[in-house]
């Protein structure tokens, strides 16, 4: 059994205004350094099997990532 | 840990503890002590204003429930109820404002659909400290938010409500939320369990760590500095809630549910208690059996969990099956977790013994009840001239700041978050006087609208109830609407201190006379007390949500229609400045006059009825000036108006009474409009429509702006003060 | 004959949907997102809004990969028409049927409002008599109404008219696939089929799944 955590993150084109309003409200609180915000998701979960990579990524094809506006990465941890 | 300082911490006094081995012939156990302080805190039991509520109204030929059920349910005709309810989640919203909104919404539609009823509209009363403060401009934005995300992923349109911001509610916030559902009149579901040997199933969300405590600890206690208590509030899962709705409803339609509960403050507790009492029987549930989503929970917390998005059913042992098979096909849990039994007694196992066995009555019905003081306070006197503030020099400068001000700007930022008309019903929609949704199968329409007038009550509190109510039955009088029931929300300081006991006295009496006279009964309701803080007192702010009767093919908006139409305005009584928008909590307002209330609404009613009008808008906050953009701004439209009047200028335009509504007609029926005027109410014409300017004149002056310069005042007001840092 | 109006977990719309089909002389039953096929006699599908699985991982993500998907799939391809509205437009595009995704309105904020669309193409069976250039007021309700894509590539029908309310690109409001029998919208056309309600100017779009 493996602990898989995918990080799902909007593509560099693709407009992401919760990046974008975290990084107003960031600056306003002072952070004048916080700069190219993005906001994605983290998925974990346990998976069964000789390639949990390969399931993990097989998953995000299917269901767990849409290849028009997010990239996804793997690690098995 | 002593026992004495356990039943403390949990919120029972000390007369209270020793009152329970008096009922039950023993001591209470761990369980049944937490048990005991949740059922007898102030959010379940009412005991501190369960004996003023018996002076409410609560019967006519139309109530099929009236109060003490999860809502009341009046008939509207053609074999059709409609159930109606408002409730408060103050003190939750307060702690979390997003999760505390959402979850108040989600508890509102459980009762409706406990009920069997199907919820078709939701209202949120909303108060807040002014929106300078940093917190207030937090918790508004948060609880709007949390509302709109409950109600629009239920589908359930939220078509109304009100909200105000006053530097009263910094410390204690009000979010009040109210449903209305729809129901054959033979189909109402009622909380009493029935038929020992009848199955108990919970369905919906797994029993988790929520909201433990939270009836007793967030709903009964003053908020003190500390506002981590994080950990006890409920998360919401409204997909849950819809899935909950539709297979609740599938299952009703079958004919299944003995008896339907839902289950809120208090939980399983609460639930199992109240279905067992209302019946007469006891229930017996195992606790095993509960679908927990943590480990290691002890039989107390199952006990009093408020996990959110849970129903209890009793149903025949024969449907059980098919109960849980309707609940599968809804990706729900469904679990037979106990029996009814004859015995009176709640019983509740665990690892087969029993951990709790005691009369559901004691837990229910059998709270200690007090009275609050109610020692007379002396009301406010009307201000004299000597005592209001020069007149402005500039009053088109002050008209449009007061155009502006977030109490009286547009409320388009809030409702635009809302869905307002999912369901292709909702016929008059936020931003006027009442909602109108239609209701299916030809039956007509519903309107509904929540009120107060917190401000009278602070100043002449039995005035202030009466026009709570007035107010009301006027909103709905003007979409054209006929009121049938209300439901109210009585949120108030602490009852045991200063003026309140008597404020909440009076606004009760002062409501009742009112209702009395509409002939309107209160068919449920809630009462939420303690909203103080050391530094800072609430108004007294009773909620009321009513709905009356009406065409929706005749349904009246409050904009104006086209240029050339008669401006007509109609009421009676004076306007003040006292406790106006215009000048704040101070003085004394008019009093509503309980025949001429009665004469203008049945005037407006009749005079729609016939046709005759093509608009009309209550003249609330802000009074004539601002009533009249109100008017024209939705279509554009310009007015014209002659106010012959001995007032100063800033009392004519801003000043604010009991019953006046501005009306619009065609200039061929005004002679019929006047006609109909009974002697109490006056019918003035005092301008007509047209251009792109609003004109008012005054004996001694003109006040004019353009419809453009008005409206922008008036939609930046919210977007406005949330901006500003 | 009769259009298949498909219920999800979470569907909202389904009750609105129904009435504005049969509203305008269809017919239409109910298809259940667990069943394999469509209802016998399907000959159009209307997917309705809603908040299908509580729009958890993506709007419309987990309801595209639902068994009914893969007959309404199978009725695409064969030339049978398909009207996604709102969530049912998120489905169709997260399902591949129509060109690229629904992401979340620049505001940050649910929107609902009365808007107005402009006619871009008039040629696809879904816009009645209304020409290009032509404006339709219907009402939007969203969260995640902006679509993202690329709008030269892809068949418009529908544009916001004005503001822009949400960021789509290129004000995209619907559009179809490339043999126009597949339609997907995030305004409500089914709210705009009865004069009670202030406007019929959606129920252009409903006749195209009778027409």
């Amino acid at each position: 059994m493996s602990r898989v955590v995918i990080t799902d993150m909007p593509r560099a084109e693709v407009l992401d205004p919760q990046g974008q309003a975290v990084e107003r409200a960031l600056r306003g609180l002072g952070f004048d350094d916080a700069d190219r915000v993005r906001v994605g998701k983290r998925i974990e979960l346990d998976i069964d099997g000789p390639d949990p990579e390969g399931a993990a990524r097989k998953m995000c094809d299917a269901l767990l990532a849409n290849p028009l506006i997010e990239d996804f990465h793997v690690e098995v941890v | 840990m002593s026992e004495e300082a356990l039943h403390r911490q949990l919120g029972l006094t000390d007369d209270e503890f020793a009152h329970i081995p008096e009922l039950l012939g023993r001591d209470p156990n761990e369980p049944e002590l937490v048990m005991f302080s949740l059922m007898w805190s102030e959010h379940c039991s009412y005991k501190h204003s369960r004996k003023l509520l018996r002076r409410f109204p609560v019967e006519s030929d139309r109530v099929l429930q009236g109060p003490g059920e999860n809502a009341g349910v009046i008939d509207i005709g053609a074999g059709w109820g409609l159930s109606l309810k408002i409730e408060s989640h103050n003190h939750p919203s307060a702690v979390e404002p997003f999760e505390g909104a959402a979850t108040g919404v989600g508890g509102i539609v459980r009762d409706i659909l406990a009920m069997g009823s199907r919820p078709i509209a939701l209202l949120d009363s909303l108060r807040f400290g002014e929106l300078e403060s940093s917190r207030s401009k937090h918790l508004f934005t948060r609880a709007v938010e949390g509302i709109g995300h409950y109600g629009n992923c239920i589908g359930v349109p939220t078509v109304g409500g009100e909200v105000s911001f006053d530097e009263r509610y910094e410390d204690s916030c009000l979010v009040n939320a109210m449903c209305v559902g729809l129901v054959r009149a033979d189909r109402i579901l009622r909380a009493a369990a029935e038929g020992p040997g009848n199955a108990v199933v919970l369905i919906g969300n797994r029993t988790g760590r929520d909201g433990i405590g939270g009836a007793s600890v967030l709903a009964s206690a003053e908020l003190s500095e500390d506002e981590d208590r994080r950990p006890s509030v409920q998360v919401s899962d409204p997909f849950t809630e819809r899935k909950l709705m539709d297979c609740c409803l599938e299952i009703a339609d079958e004919g299944l549910f003995v008896a339907l509960q839902d289950l809120g403050a208090a939980g399983l507790t609460s639930s199992a208690s109240e279905m067992a009492a209302k019946g007469g029987v006891g229930l017996d549930i195992d606790l095993d059996l509960v679908p927990l989503r943590e480990t290691g929970m002890a039989a107390a917390e199952i006990l009093v969990s408020e996990s959110q998005e849970r129903m209890l059913g009793v149903v025949l042992p024969r449907d059980v099956e098919r109960v849980i098979a309707i609940c599968e096909r809804w990706d729900l849990d469904a679990t037979r977790i106990g029996t009814v039994t004859e015995s009176p007694n709640l019983v509740a196992r665990m690892g087969g013994e029993a951990v709790v066995d005691l009369p559901a009555g004691l837990l229910a019905d059998e709270a200690p009840l007090y009275d609050v003081p109610v020692e007379p306070q002396p009301i406010s006197a009307p201000l004299g001239p000597e005592e209001l503030p020069s007149e402005p020099v500039d009053l088109r400068a002050t008209w449009l700041e007061m155009m502006g001000r977030p109490n009286l700007g547009s409320r388009r930022w809030i409702y635009e978050q809302y869905d307002h008309l999912v369901g292709a019903n909702t016929v008059v929609r936020p931003g006027g006087d009442a909602a109108v949704v239609r209701l299916p199968d030809g039956i007509g329409g519903v309107a509904i609208t929540t009120d107060c007038a917190e401000v009278h009550c602070e100043l002449a509190p039995r005035e202030g109830g009466m026009a709570t109510v007035f107010e009301a039955a006027r909103n709905l009088a003007v979409v054209g609407a006929r009121p049938l029931a209300a439901t109210d929300c009585l949120n108030f300081p602490n009852p045991e201190k200063g003026p309140t006991g008597w404020r909440l006295t009076e606004v009760i009496e002062g409501m009742s006379q009112a209702l009395e006279a509409l002939e309107v009964p209160v068919v449920s309701g809630n009462v939420s007390l303690y909203n103080e803080s050391a530094a800072r007192r609430i108004y007294p702010t009773p909620v009321v949500g009513m709905v009356g009767s009406v065409d929706p093919e005749k349904a009246l908006g409050h904009a104006f229609q086209g240029d050339g139409d008669a401006v007509v305005l109609i009421g009676y009584g004076p306007r003040r400045l006292d406790g106006s928008e215009y000048l704040g909590a101070r003085g004394c307002p008019p009093a509503p006059d309980v025949a001429s209330e009665i004469a203008l609404n049945g005037l407006l009613v009749e005079a729609n009825d016939s046709g005759l009008l093509k608009s009309a808008h209550d003249v609330a906050a802000g009074g004539f000036a601002v009533a009249l953009a109100e008017c024209g701004m939705p279509g554009d439209l310009g007015a014209t108006v002659e106010l012959d009047t001995r007032s100063r200028a800033d009392e004519a335009l801003f000043g604010e009474g009991s019953g006046w509504v501005l009306a619009s007609c065609s200039s061929e029926n005004l002679a019929r409009l006047t006609a109909l005027a009974p002697p109490e109410v006056a019918v003035r014409h005092v301008g007509q429509t047209g251009g792109d300017q609003v004109k008012i004149g005054l004996p001694a002056s003109t006040v004019s702006a353009s419809v453009t310069e008005l409206a922008a005042a008036y939609e930046a007001a919210i977007p406005g003060a949330l901006n500003e840092h | 004959m009769s259009v298949a109006v498909v219920r999800f977990p979470g569907t909202l719309d389904h009750v609105s949907a129904l009435a504005a089909v049969t509203g305008i002389g269809g017919q239409a039953q109910y298809a259940w997102h667990a069943d394999d096929e469509l209802p016998q006699g399907t000959s159009a599908v209307l997917l309705p809004g809603g908040f299908s699985y509580g729009d958890h991982l993506r709007p419309g993500a987990i309801a595209s990969r639902s068994p009914i998907m893969a007959a309404v799939r199978r009725h695409a391809e064969a030339g049978g028409r398909v009207l996604g509205i709102c969530n049912g437009f998120q489905m169709l595009c997260e399902s591949g049927l129509l060109p690229g995704a629904l992401i979340d309105n620049d505001s940050l904020s649910f929107i609902c409002h009365q808007a107005d669309l402009e006619v871009v193409d008039d040629s696809t069976p879904w816009t009645g008599d209304a020409g290009a250039g032509d404006t339709l007021s219907i009402p939007i309700k969203h969260h995640g109404g902006a679509w993202f894509g690329d709008a030269e590539a892809a068949r418009v029908v529908l544009r916001y008219h004005g503001e822009n309310p949400n960021g789509s690109v290129e004000r995209v409001a619907g559009l179809a696939n490339a043999t126009g029998n597949v339609m997907g919208l995030m305004p409500h056309p089914e709210e705009a089929c009865d004069p009670l309600l202030g406007s019929t100017d959606g129920r252009a779009l409903v006749k195209g799944l009778v027409a």
